[in-house]
């Protein structure tokens, strides 16, 4: 087995190197067009919302038509990825080291890309698109998952996790059993580590992404207890906000989107990152390796950084600008208290995404890989 | 000098070829939907089964091709096997329960609604085909949530009570109807119900009225004539429905995810072990477990004589 993990990692190397042979170090004239693998809401052209384009422009100014392909889940990108025919991708941290360690994509050249200089310096080396140093991709967006709850029954925001994990009453005098919600993907056990890094230090849990056998079943002893507490999981950002407004949930760790949705219909809606943290999520624009329109794509890296899409986006989102002056210079809609509710300030005590794979920090083999947490997580909402 | 007949063409050698030998005709007419059977329906079928006797790799996480029953063995830890007794359970459930409602509508409908009365029935029935199956469960989570149209009825009517003792019931109840079990089974009876109707109507509309008369006059009262001639006489329909009914039951990974509990139904599992998590083994052996369950079922409704009518 330990042959073919390294040979494996061998074969990855090498196809990061002949990668890297590849990396482009001057612009040709722009192809005419680039296609691009992109979470929905992502790239808009104002058909949606005419107040939210961030294309027209850049296809007038590069001559580069902007061709958009959706994709609901890391895995729909990286299966489109290795298909091919595409130039760009918005990775998730899920996603990205998996089409890094596949050589679907290629390292970026930063020279070419002026406004690489603006790039927030806590994204710019993030382990999540940097490999031995190299940059696979120019930072997008950013995210926490935070802490959403009705103002009705919080007159204060929580100031703790303990109220989705724990059994407690609430400040309206009841209990919280069948009023909070959880997220029902795998990735949820990372919360739970996170948690217990604050309240179990004696685990010594470093990263919630990094777990070992017994701070791995401790997670899921504190989810089995969850599970007592919450009716339904949420999966679909709609069925949550629902949720919300008919089910009588009262909080839940969700996505600014659905805090600013429900805000903007009137709920009493608000969220908050508690005291422990939150994970959150980051995505990068990614090259594929054999990109047709090479030219066409770094023109569109250098766009997301300097035009109004990070501000834009940032409003239309929910998210948080990988260029922090876009917060501030007023290229778009966003203004610095907007980028501090969806998350700014907090960047510190973010955990983002990424794969739980077997060799970590711990060592080789170390940590709990991450198709255990499907097969577990499906036991610990099952009741076992 | 010239040939008494003018030179043949391609076409005319291939009609005398096809003339001379008939079953090359069928063979190349037949090839195509043999092809799309064989290889798209069946081949991607061996390609799951293959992959099920394949196994994961304990440390890397990485699918081992040599061939195994691990992965198999793995379906009967209790949290997977909980996931395949929760689906089967609420399969026959709902194919029962949609027997005992579907049974009279389609009698009443075969056997005396004549005219307008049947157009309106067909309608009706087909009706809620017609729109999109998401729609229709996203309505029902309105109208089962905690604070949707059932509860607001039931309190309004004085029977808050009722309902409440209802969802007390431990494992199929819960905190509201759309997060409980119940729900789950309310929308599935409601989604499938009319492919249970349609076969049964379809058989008990067979049933020859003659021997309804011979019943009678063999002194048989209602009950005798419905179990010894229509029930035997319209079980094919019946038998029929229920495959309908159960198999949809066993696939479906939507219903769940959007009503009941969150607990995870075999359509679920599969769609979360495949992927990121990459355990294709796993979620090819849950894959096959629809199908095991399906054959036994139709070797049973065989040996019962479901298809002697066909």
């Amino acid at each position: 087995m330990t042959k073919l993990l390294i040979s494996t990692t061998a074969m990855a190397m090498v196809a990061a190197n002949v990668a890297a042979a590849d990396m482009m170090t001057a612009l040709g004239t722009p192809e005419g067009q680039v296609d691009i693998v992109a979470w929905p809401g992502y790239i808009e052209r104002g058909e949606t919302d005419p107040a939210f384009d961030w294309v027209t422009k850049f296809e007038a100014a590069s001559g580069c038509k902007v061709n958009v392909k959706t994709a609901n889940t890391s895995d729909e990108m990286v299966a489109l990825m290795n298909e091919g025919g595409f130039d760009l991708v918005t990775a998730s941290g899920d996603a990205s080291l998996r089409l890094v360690a596949g050589g679907r994509v290629q390292p970026i050249n930063i020279d070419l890309i002026p406004s690489w200089a603006s790039v927030d310096d806590r994204l710019k080396d993030a382990p999540w698109h940097t490999v031995d140093g190299a940059h696979y991709g120019t930072p997008y967006m950013w995210g926490p998952n935070v802490l959403m709850y009705n103002t009705t029954v919080f007159p204060e925001p929580p100031t703790s996790w303990s109220v989705v994990f724990e059994e407690q009453a609430l400040p309206d005098g009841q209990s919280n059993k069948g009023r909070v919600q959880a997220y029902d993907g795998p990735i949820h056990v990372a919360d739970a580590a996170q948690y217990l890094m604050a309240h179990k230090p004696e685990l010594g849990i470093t990263s919630p992404y990094e777990l070992n056998e017994d701070q791995y079943a401790a997670a899921l002893n504190l989810l089995r207890g969850q599970r007592e507490l919450v009716s339904r999981y949420w999966h679909d950002a709609f069925i949550q906000m629902d949720d919300f407004k008919n089910e009588g949930v009262v909080a839940s760790g969700s996505w600014p989107f659905q805090v600013n949705l429900l805000a903007a219909e009137g709920q009493p809606i608000a969220s908050t990152i508690p005291s422990e943290g939150a994970t959150g999520w980051a995505d990068t624009t990614m090259m594929h390796v054999n990109a047709a329109h090479p030219t066409c794509s770094y023109l569109w890296m250098e766009h997301t950084l300097s035009s109004n899409l990070q501000s834009d986006l940032s409003v239309w989102f929910g998210a948080v600008p990988s260029v922090p002056a876009a917060c501030t210079d007023g290229r778009g809609m966003q203004n610095q208290e907007g980028c501090d509710a969806n998350g700014l300030a907090d960047f510190e005590k973010i955990h983002f995404w990424t794969t739980p794979v077997a060799n970590c920090s711990q060592g080789e083999g170390a940590c709990v890989p991450y198709y255990r947490w499907v097969s577990d997580y499906i036991g610990v909402i099952g009741g076992r | 000098m010239e040939s008494a007949h003018p030179a043949r063409g391609a076409f005319d050698r291939m009609t005398a070829l096809f003339w001379r030998r008939p079953k090359l005709l069928t063979a190349l007419l037949i090839a195509p939907p043999l092809l799309w059977l064989g290889v798209v329906y069946v081949g991607s079928l061996a390609a799951l089964l293959l992959q099920s006797f394949y196994s994961i790799d304990e440390f890397s996480g990485i699918v081992v091709p040599e061939f195994t029953l691990k992965t198999y063995a793995e379906l009967l830890i209790p949290s997977n096997y909980d996931v395949i007794v929760r689906t089967v359970t609420m399969a026959a459930a709902v194919t029962l329960a949609s027997v005992a409602i579907a049974f009279p509508v389609a009698f009443f409908a075969a056997r005396h609604a004549k005219g307008r009365w049947k157009a309106v029935f067909y309608l009706g029935v087909m009706l809620p085909l017609w729109s999109s199956y998401l729609v229709k469960v996203y309505a029902w989570k309105l109208i089962l949530a905690k604070e949707g149209i059932i509860t607001w009825a039931a309190e309004g009517i004085g029977a808050g009570n009722v309902l409440g003792a209802v969802l007390a019931i431990p494992v199929i109840g819960g905190n509201s109807l759309s997060t409980s079990y119940i729900g789950t089974f309310l929308v599935f009876v409601y989604v499938w119900l009319p492919y249970m109707i349609l076969p049964m109507q379809a058989s008990l509309e067979r049933v020859p009225t003659s021997m309804l008369e011979a019943s009678a006059d063999l002194g048989a009262r209602g009950w005798r004539t419905f179990r010894s001639v229509i029930l035997p006489l319209a079980l094919p329909g019946v038998i029929a429905g229920s495959i309908f009914t159960f198999s949809l039951t066993l696939g479906d990974y939507i219903i769940p995810q959007i009503i009941g509990s969150s607990r995870f139904f075999i359509g679920q599992a599969v769609y979360s072990l495949q992927g990121t998590a990459g355990n294709i083994p796993l979620a090819a052996a849950f894959a096959v477990v629809p199908i095991v369950i399906m054959l036994v079922y139709l070797a049973v409704a065989r040996k019962m004589g479901a298809f002697d009518a066909l």
